[in-house]
């Protein structure tokens, strides 16, 4: 007789297992499954018309992408497909990977170059996802009509499901299986920490539209980020919030848990006490939480004149709704990182984003005529706005196309080095340039809600 | 201090509605009914759509989610459990049988919905704050707190009062004696799977208006801590769920209110399972039961 006590322990046990299984294969199966279908289509037809010659290893080539076990069979009808003159690209050919330093190309001259992009389509970012992969596709779509790159750019996007190690596995097919010219992602600073050492070791290009955290561009020289880092942001934004405020004391809650919002909160520390702001409270919380009630009601009690959010998109709207909803006075702002930085926040939260302060990159009263005629683009192609990540996304694929047009030839090593000579570039962003350690430079924006959009504060 | 006690029950009402569906079936059938956390996800979703697409009342969303969350716990019945009630090893089978139809459902609401997080229209609640002397609560908060009580009370009348509820208790206590007596088992289980599985929908949609934030995954959160409290309240107790649900939602709040780090939370709300195994292995309200066949 099984008795009750033995059931439970073996039904936790039971439990406890599935749930670490559970853990690991949500984000690989159902993320990996719909993603894939979708990207052969795009990468079949554009290797055909790479070249005629090669049409027969072009097929080849299309069918035994979709074999990933076939991987040293993909690479030799690949060099044939890709390579008519150049066969010293047959280092794609060596089964043995051999990438480094080898101009390992995807493409033919005067072909296609292919372009990773590694975003998070599901899960925690994927509200930063969506907008990105638009920007992204309408860049493509206007770069490859104006032919601004010299070559045809093929976008292959990939879902890294806001998780490391999906990212890891989508990075390795992009560099050893697809063998992309460049990668452009991942969303979140937490992924690319792991992931951009692969692509550094690799030597494959990587910009970063979305990465705000620190330590991601000191990774290696190939890694370029063109969004703003939370240590270029925050500091404006505590001196906005100050001067136009002039608050005193400030509480903090922060996820102690994700590379970005963790680096946001070492931030705005540093911003608080370098403009004399009293700390009354710290919390945190973890990514996944839905209660912060606990957590707002201790920093309630100790009466801030602002709160500070270091928070993804999702748990910053709870925050949001639930701090408003236990009473927080309307009268103390909300101020907030980039992860705040979406209308889908503005939305999700309702009426208790009202008043909320973000710093930006990116903000759609921007006069910027390029950035304008990007706006009226982007909403009639998508019907909705977009945000600054669909802003940053689209200028990271000019900025690529820029890079490949300067170096000449889709070369790995010739990218980089092209890409770190822009210079004042005009994008969607402003005046852009690379710093010296490869991050990005144009001034940025604080911007406040009000009503249903961001406003310009400072 | 006031305020997170005002918190973690809020919080707690939503844990103990959810536990009285797993500790029904417990002490009912000796299952541990582990696509409960499935249903009350599909809870949520039915309401959700309902909302969404006729408009209707969030209220009319509730009624219409229970009755088919509870139309849903009976096919769980025939499907996964049923089958395998005579068999010898029947405890561990159903469990693992469960944890299959939970994926089931959890994929179809990966298809129908997608992996994104989906909300309730703004404005489908009012989200105003009342002042209640130092306390602060919310309309949302206090119609859970208010629907959660109603139903738990509901419940603890259809089992104490009712013909259905006697046979319940009988069956609870022997299957094979039930029978004897001329109760028809079967039916008392289906009802059993119905009322557990309405009052799972019925915590999905209410966390997810409470959170506002409803996923194809929002039911393993939520799974774990259900059976931390039908353990810590006592296995097949009702009362014991109430009390074990209210105990660990005032525990999860004070604990992050007083280390002001959440991740402890779910860690301290574990070893207090893991406390009450080794000192009271019965449970809170829980009674030593030797199950006669």
């Amino acid at each position: 007789m099984i008795s009750r006590r033995r059931v439970l322990v073996g039904g936790l046990a039971t439990v406890l297992l599935a749930a670490c299984g559970g853990a690991a294969s949500p984000t690989a199966a159902p993320t990996t499954a719909p993603s894939k279908p979708p990207e052969k289509p795009t990468s079949a037809p554009a290797a055909t018309p790479v070249s005629s010659a090669a049409s027969p290893a072009a097929t080849g080539a299309a069918a035994a992408a979709t074999k990933p076990a076939a991987a040293t069979a993909a690479a030799t009808p690949a060099a044939g497909a890709t390579s008519t003159g150049a066969s010293a690209t047959s280092t794609a050919a060596t089964p043995a990977a051999k990438p480094a330093g080898s101009p390992a190309a995807a493409t033919s001259a005067g072909g296609s170059a292919k372009i990773g992009a590694a975003l998070s389509i599901t899960k925690d970012a994927a509200v930063y996802g969506a907008t990105q992969k638009n920007g992204i596709q309408l860049a493509q779509d206007e770069l490859n009509e104006a032919n601004a790159a010299g070559v045809k750019l093929d976008v292959l996007i990939e879902d890294d499901a806001s998780d490391k190690t999906q990212g890891i596995n989508v990075f390795n097919k992009f560099i050893n299986q697809d063998k992309v010219l460049a990668i452009i992602g991942p969303t979140l600073s937490n992924t690319a920490q792991a992931t951009d050492p692969i692509a550094q070791q690799a030597q494959v290009p990587v910009l970063g539209v979305s990465n705000t955290a620190g330590g991601i561009t000191s990774i290696g020289n190939y890694i370029f980020r063109d969004s703003l880092t939370e240590a270029q942001v925050i500091p404006q934004t505590i001196k906005a919030v100050k001067t136009k405020l002039n608050i005193a004391k400030a509480a903090i809650i922060y996820g102690n848990d994700d590379a970005f919002t963790k680096a946001g909160y070492d931030e705005f520390k540093k911003a608080l006490q370098a403009n004399g702001i009293q700390i009354t409270s710290e919390q945190t919380f973890a990514k996944g939480d839905k209660d912060f009630s606990a957590q707002l009601t201790q920093i309630k009690g100790t009466n801030p004149d602002a709160i500070v959010v270091s928070a993804l998109a999702e748990e910053g709207t709870g925050i949001l709704q639930q701090g408003r909803r236990l009473g927080i006075d309307p009268k103390v702002p909300f101020v907030g990182g980039n992860g705040l930085n979406s209308p889908a926040v503005i939305k999700n939260a309702g009426g208790a984003a009202e008043g909320t302060i973000v710093g930006a990159a990116w903000n759609a009263a921007s006069p910027n005529p390029k950035s304008q005629d990007f706006i009226k683009k982007y909403t009639a192609k998508y019907n909705s706005a977009p945000d600054q990540f669909a802003a940053q996304a689209y200028a990271g694929m000019y900025i690529l196309a820029e890079g490949i047009k300067r170096a000449g030839a889709p070369d790995r090593a010739k990218l980089r080095d092209a890409l770190a000579t822009i210079k004042d570039f005009d994008t969607v962003l402003g005046k852009f340039s690379f710093t010296a350690d490869r991050d990005a430079d144009h001034p940025a924006i604080i911007q406040i809600v009000k009503g249903d959009h961001f406003e310009v504060f400072a | 201090m006031l305020q997170q006690l005002v918190n973690g029950l809020f919080l707690g009402s939503v844990y103990a509605l959810f536990a009285l569906g797993y500790t029904l079936i417990f002490g009912v059938l000796d299952i541990l009914n582990l696509a409960h956390q499935a249903v009350f996800m599909l809870g949520a979703f039915v309401a959700l759509t309902l909302v969404l697409t006729l408009g209707v009342n969030v209220f009319v969303g509730l009624l219409v989610a229970m009755i088919v969350c509870g139309l849903l716990g009976i096919l769980l019945d025939r499907v996964a459990f049923a089958p395998l009630r005579r068999r010898p090893d029947t405890h561990f089978s159903a469990l693992i049988s469960s944890i299959a139809m939970a994926i089931v459902f959890e994929s179809i609401a990966l298809q129908l919905y997608g992996a994104r997080v989906s909300r309730f229209p703004v404005g489908s609640f009012p989200e105003s704050a009342i002042q209640v002397g130092p306390v602060s609560v919310s309309a949302i908060q206090v119609t859970i707190l208010v629907v959660s009580v109603a139903l738990m009370v509901g419940l603890t009348f259809l089992i104490n009062r009712t013909k259905l509820g006697l046979g319940v208790r009988a069956v609870a206590e022997s299957p094979r004696a039930a029978r004897l007596l001329g109760v028809d088992v079967e039916w008392v289980i289906a009802e059993s799977f119905f009322i557990s599985s309405a009052l799972g929908g019925a915590a999905g949609v209410l966390f997810g208006l409470a959170f506002n934030s409803i996923s194809p995954d929002m039911g393993h959160s939520i799974e774990l801590k259900g059976l931390s409290v039908i353990v810590v309240g006592g296995m097949g107790s009702i009362p014991g769920a109430v009390v074990g649900g209210f105990a660990l939602g005032l525990i999860e709040v004070l604990s992050v209110a007083i280390t002001g780090q959440s991740s402890m939370r779910d860690a301290i709300a574990f070893a207090c399972l893991f406390l009450m195994l080794i000192v009271r292995p019965t449970g809170l309200l829980g009674v030593r039961q030797a199950r006669a066949g």
